[in-house]
């Protein structure tokens, strides 16, 4: 049950991820993202990470998508984007780099995957990622925070140099 | 047999959810009409009928589902088609699953059984009906999009912005009540206010959280997309993102914002209205803050408990169809001046003062 539940879910991840990169259309790309999230979300769930998975679905789905697709709607209104791609000499250091990142996650896969916490269940309940933010992860959890503030305080500089 | 008995029970949970969020939106077609007219001084729907039962109108909702199935299925040529279509379900169907985590009531004890009295029982339900109901929004934007209409996507920016800004103010204003009743869970966010406060008032959240709850209900009914926060349609301006749809496709928009409207009205019930708590009836009945008590048979205090979630969803709906039909429509900028600089601030100092509370005072014993 648990293995066809997580094969299931796997294949909507794949495909939707596989959607993403093949669709020219930017839109049904975003769409396509939003599955591919949520589908990693369902993974969560199989996994008992409830709390995980609804954060996942609403800081991911729900809000940075919106926002992208917000973007898309308001930048590319037609369907012009369709033609060939200005930047494409580029776009082919993807490969080098995708090549890298492959190899990383073959070796990881064959190596028996990322170390498991020691005992207990996987910590994805509420109160254990709590703890866990405001105790060992404290620092990089407080950090991220300042990277993000600075980051929209960079946005708001452009935006209004630009108006 | 247990396994057949099991998944009976699963089923109707379920069931008695669907069914309840399906014929509330369905109703609420019927109430929206006769609240309005009864505010503007008028008679409303009364003319559908069957063998000349008018029923108060009660027969319009189905002569409108009659008449929407039967109109052509209009596409426009520009359209994208496969978004086209599927935007109006993506609509309905969050609309209704959003409320599968909202309890209906306590535990009912059958044939030494105990079912929990909600579709499904989540830790974190809190979160689940938020997520759903940010997820509801990608249907409006499908539409606004794949109509392949300026005035739709129009509609559909503006109805991308106004989530976003009702979003955040809706999950900062209930951080209020989780910090006090202490889970994510709703069920025990309703357990927790049956509890007394001195000793005889009901500690329902409207009255730990009073700033939690006009600050919830108001991004509320942004979230629902209607009037006053109606930016997205604006039917005197652009008709907004289902102007292309014609026929039920076209309905099942409108249907969306019905079933968004219960969900709302269900989660304020049981955020901050008590849930499906009776004032002062517990499991075995109820024991008055004057001494006097009055024993129950259990169902009769599950019946009472489902009841009682039933009316204070109606209360609220009522409430906000009362806010629908007296304000006139926020200008777009309004909308989101409203919600970033008047909801979301107030939030965070709700959020604040919550907290400083808890540590001065210590919360709920």
């Amino acid at each position: 049950m648990a293995t066809a539940a997580f094969v299931l879910i796997a294949a909507v991840a794949v495909g939707s991820a596989l959607g993403l990169v093949v669709r020219r259309n930017p839109i049904h790309g975003a769409l396509f993202l939003v599955v591919n999230l949520g589908s990693i979300a369902a993974l969560f769930l199989t996994l008992g990470a409830e709390f995980l998975a609804a954060a996942q679905v609403i800081v991911y789905a729900g809000a940075i998508m919106v926002l992208f697709v917000f973007a898309i709607m308001v930048l590319i209104p037609g369907r012009e984007e369709t033609g060939p791609d200005p930047q494409r000499p580029t776009r082919l250091l993807a490969l080098p780099v995708g090549a890298v990142l492959l190899v990383l996650l073959v070796a990881l896969v064959a190596g028996g995957g990322a170390p498991r916490a020691a005992g207990g269940p996987p910590a994805g309940g509420v109160e254990a990622v709590g703890r866990l933010l405001f105790t060992d992860y404290l620092f990089p959890f407080e950090l991220t925070s300042v990277l993000l503030l600075a980051a929209m305080v960079g946005v708001l500089l452009l935006a209004r140099r630009r108006a | 047999m247990t396994a057949i008995a099991d998944l009976g029970i699963a089923f109707g949970r379920v069931a008695f959810v669907m069914l309840f969020i399906l014929n509330m939106g369905g109703l609420l077609t019927w109430v929206e009409r006769k609240q309005s007219a009864i505010m503007q001084d008028r008679i409303g729907a009364n003319r559908a009928s069957i063998f000349g039962f008018r029923l108060l109108g009660l027969f319009h909702p189905l002569a409108d589902a009659i008449k929407m199935l039967t109109k052509e299925d209009f596409m426009p040529a520009r359209a994208d088609r496969f978004l086209f279509q599927l935007a109006p379900f993506v609509s309905v169907f969050f609309g209704l699953v959003a409320f599968a985590a909202i309890p209906f009531g306590d535990t009912l004890r059958l044939a030494g059984r105990e079912i929990p009295l909600q579709a499904v029982t989540l830790d974190v339900g809190v979160l689940y009906v938020f997520a759903m109901l940010s997820l509801s929004i990608y249907g409006v934007m499908m539409a606004g999009w794949a109509s392949g209409s300026n005035f739709a996507i129009l509609g559909g920016q503006r109805a991308a912005a106004l989530m976003i800004s009702a979003e955040i103010a809706i999950g900062a204003s209930i951080m209020g009540v989780i910090m006090w009743y202490g889970s994510l869970s709703l069920q025990t966010i309703v357990r927790g206010q049956g509890d007394l406060l001195l000793g005889w008032i009901p500690a329902w959240g409207i009255l730990v959280q009073p700033l939690g709850f006009l600050l919830f209900v108001t991004a509320g009914i942004a979230a629902t997309r209607r009037i006053p926060f109606d930016t997205p349609e604006s039917e005197s301006e652009i008709i907004g993102y289902f102007v292309e749809y014609s026929g039920m496709k076209f309905g099942m928009f409108a249907m969306a914002d019905f079933l968004e409207t219960v969900v709302i009205a269900g989660l304020t019930t049981t955020l901050f209205l008590g849930g499906w708590q009776v004032p002062w009836l517990y499991a075995e009945g109820f024991r008055f803050p004057w001494g006097a008590e009055l024993a129950l048979p259990h169902l009769l205090v599950v019946l009472l408990q489902v009841g009682a979630f039933t009316v204070k969803v109606s209360l609220m709906i009522f409430v906000m169809m009362l806010v629908r039909w007296t304000l006139p429509r926020f200008r777009y900028d309004q909308a989101m001046r409203l919600g970033w600089l008047g909801l979301f601030p107030l939030s965070v100092l709700n959020i604040v003062l919550t907290g400083a509370v808890l540590l001065l005072v210590g919360g709920p014993a």
